[in-house]
């Protein structure tokens, strides 16, 4: 039997199965699912493509959603021009502090550290600020319609951030295709070695954590348009980084599924077993002890078991 | 075509290199020579752009290439191989070629054409398609010579790519660089094994603590006994001929 297009059946199937049933919660979950992968594969562009472990990337996510409640409530303008706007000062950030951190020469738990000094400050400053209304965070009037990008059935939501999903997959295919994509995985394994056959690193890495902020700025934008709702912790908190890491190294860093797989296992597994569990510190502590389990027994993330190697399995067993 | 002069490095309070000058003419092989810690590789990651020299001048083709980074070296045609082998381990062997060959060919199809053709000529063909973590050192040397190779460079820069092969591998890589350089490629490269140097290069440059001690060819280098002192201690020279 030909395995090869599995893969993408099984994910065309999951996708649709929200249409299928009325359930609200599905609905919702499936959203939650899917924006996950979403922000995951937009971490993966850097940190899994390119080896950039980032520790702070909620700073995209969080200019995206800053970026379409202000454009809404100071201009009036519709989320729609949100997009490319935030995808653009996504990427300028990006950039920026890629440009500052690589130059520096500082690399992995050095660049961890400095990403999530800057996603602090980007909080304190959200929180300080009157142009972002400060800690009370900006409500964003509720004018649902498809010119003010707002949906009253969340299908709708779903639908737009699946669409960003396949975008962001598309994305990954593209650099394992490329040649950006191949300069970017040897700068990753081996910067002197990269560096002596002609690859300008500083530029490479500068590169792909602007396109990688590009994508989580957009994650922002359609997570405001969700909840109409933004402040310094949702957008700047830790947690919203360490979702994106988790989701994109559970499920497999470096890889087109990966992030897929491990937002399925992160809200399938986690999700389900909070609903039983409600101890507080419950979840992270969960989060915690997958990551664990992962970076132990299967570095390569759950992608890493390919359908072959499962087949070989069952065929032995 | 590769002009050095007066170059020097300090790291700390070790003179590793001290005002080294040297010159490679197109299509040669010349060989750069010395006992341990000579400060050959050093010499080499000045050259290269690796390190930035306290010292002294690099011209290749004519461009001032003095602490220039390594990338824009590489791109002007001179390219090193690392004396502990750097493949980019989780790629495969055909991969990690591609990669030199991306540097002239922005289309992934035509560079891997470039890169299996490489490969092939450098006798890696059965294993192209495999990790390049798991080679035996004979082919990871045989690896950086391709992916350095793979970049059309005009002037290459082996680091020690014969240490640590048996005699039938070093038979093959000589007769391998031979063959690279008859495809009009310049070599500079640094050996340990003053046979397979006599065998290869037509000018070799002997350094010692860090400093210059002789030019010439292979025969009259090792004949130098400034040059024998060098790599057997004192008065080697002295009590060789005396036993002669």
């Amino acid at each position: 039997m030909n395995l090869q297009f599995a893969p993408p059946i099984a994910f065309a199937i999951l996708l649709l199965l929200p249409f299928t049933f009325g359930s609200q919660f599905l609905v919702n979950l499936a959203m939650l699912t899917a924006m996950s992968a979403f922000i995951g594969q937009a971490w993966n562009i850097a940190g899994g493509f390119g080896g950039l472990t980032s520790f702070g990337h909620t700073v995209f996510f969080g200019i995206g959603a800053y970026t379409a409640a202000i454009l809404a409530t100071r201009y009036g303008i519709s989320a729609w021009f949100a997009l490319p706007l935030a995808a653009l000062l996504g990427a300028a950030t990006g950039a920026v502090i890629g440009f500052a951190s690589f130059r520096a020469g500082l690399r992995g738990s050095y660049f961890a550290l400095v990403t999530l000094a800057f996603a602090e400050a980007f909080r304190v400053l959200a929180t300080a600020s009157e142009f972002t209304r400060g800690g009370q965070g900006i409500n964003v009037p509720l004018a649902l319609g498809l010119a003010n990008f707002q949906f009253a059935d969340r299908r709708a939501t779903y639908v737009v951030i699946v669409m960003l999903l396949l975008l962001s997959m598309a994305t990954a295919a593209w650099l394992r295709r490329s040649r950006f994509g191949a300069r970017l995985m040897a700068v990753r394994e081996n910067e002197d070695a990269a560096a002596a056959l002609g690859i300008d690193i500083v530029r490479t890495k500068t590169a792909a954590f602007a396109l990688s902020g590009g994508l989580a700025a957009l994650g922002g934008v359609v997570y405001c348009q969700t909840y109409l709702f933004v402040d310094p912790l949702i957008a700047f908190g830790v947690e919203r980084s360490v979702e994106m890491l988790l989701v994109a190294m559970i499920g497999g860093a470096g890889t087109i599924w990966g992030p897929v797989l491990g937002a399925l296992a992160l809200h399938l597994v986690a999700d389900t077993a909070r609903s039983y569990i409600s101890t507080p510190g419950f979840a992270p502590m969960l989060y915690g002890i997958m990551l664990l389990v992962i970076v132990g027994l299967l570095p390569g993330g759950i992608a890493s078991l390919s359908f072959a190697s499962l087949a070989g399995r069952m065929r032995r067993a | 075509m590769l002009e050095v002069t007066g170059l020097s490095k300090r790291f700390g309070g070790l003179q590793a290199v001290r005002d080294v000058s040297l010159s490679v003419p197109e299509g040669s092989i010349t060989a750069l020579i010395g006992p341990n810690g000579a400060g050959k590789t050093t010499t080499f990651a000045m050259i290269a752009g690796f390190i930035r020299p306290d010292a002294g001048h690099v011209r290749f083709l004519g461009h001032d290439v003095t602490a220039m980074r390594p990338d824009r070296i590489a791109a002007l045609g001179m390219v090193r191989t690392f004396q502990i082998t750097q493949p980019f381990a989780g790629l495969s062997v055909m991969e990690n070629i591609r990669i030199g060959a991306f540097l002239r060919d922005a289309s992934p199809a035509a560079a891997e054409t470039h890169a299996r053709a490489i490969g092939t000529r450098l006798g890696l063909g059965p294993v192209l398609d495999r990790p390049a973590a798991g080679l035996t050192v004979a082919a990871r040397k045989r690896l950086e010579v391709a992916r350095a190779l793979a970049t059309q460079p005009k002037l290459l820069l082996l680091d020690e790519v014969m240490a640590g092969l048996n005699p039938s591998e070093l038979g093959e890589i000589i007769a391998m660089i031979r063959q690279v350089r008859d495809g009009g490629v310049t070599i500079l490269l640094i050996e340990h094994i003053m046979a397979a140097v006599a065998a290869l290069a037509e000018d070799v440059h002997v350094l010692a603590e860090g400093a210059m001690i002789a030019r010439g060819t292979p025969r009259e280098v090792a004949e130098n006994p400034r040059v024998v002192e060098a790599y057997l201690g004192h008065g080697a020279a002295e009590r060789m001929a005396r036993h002669a």
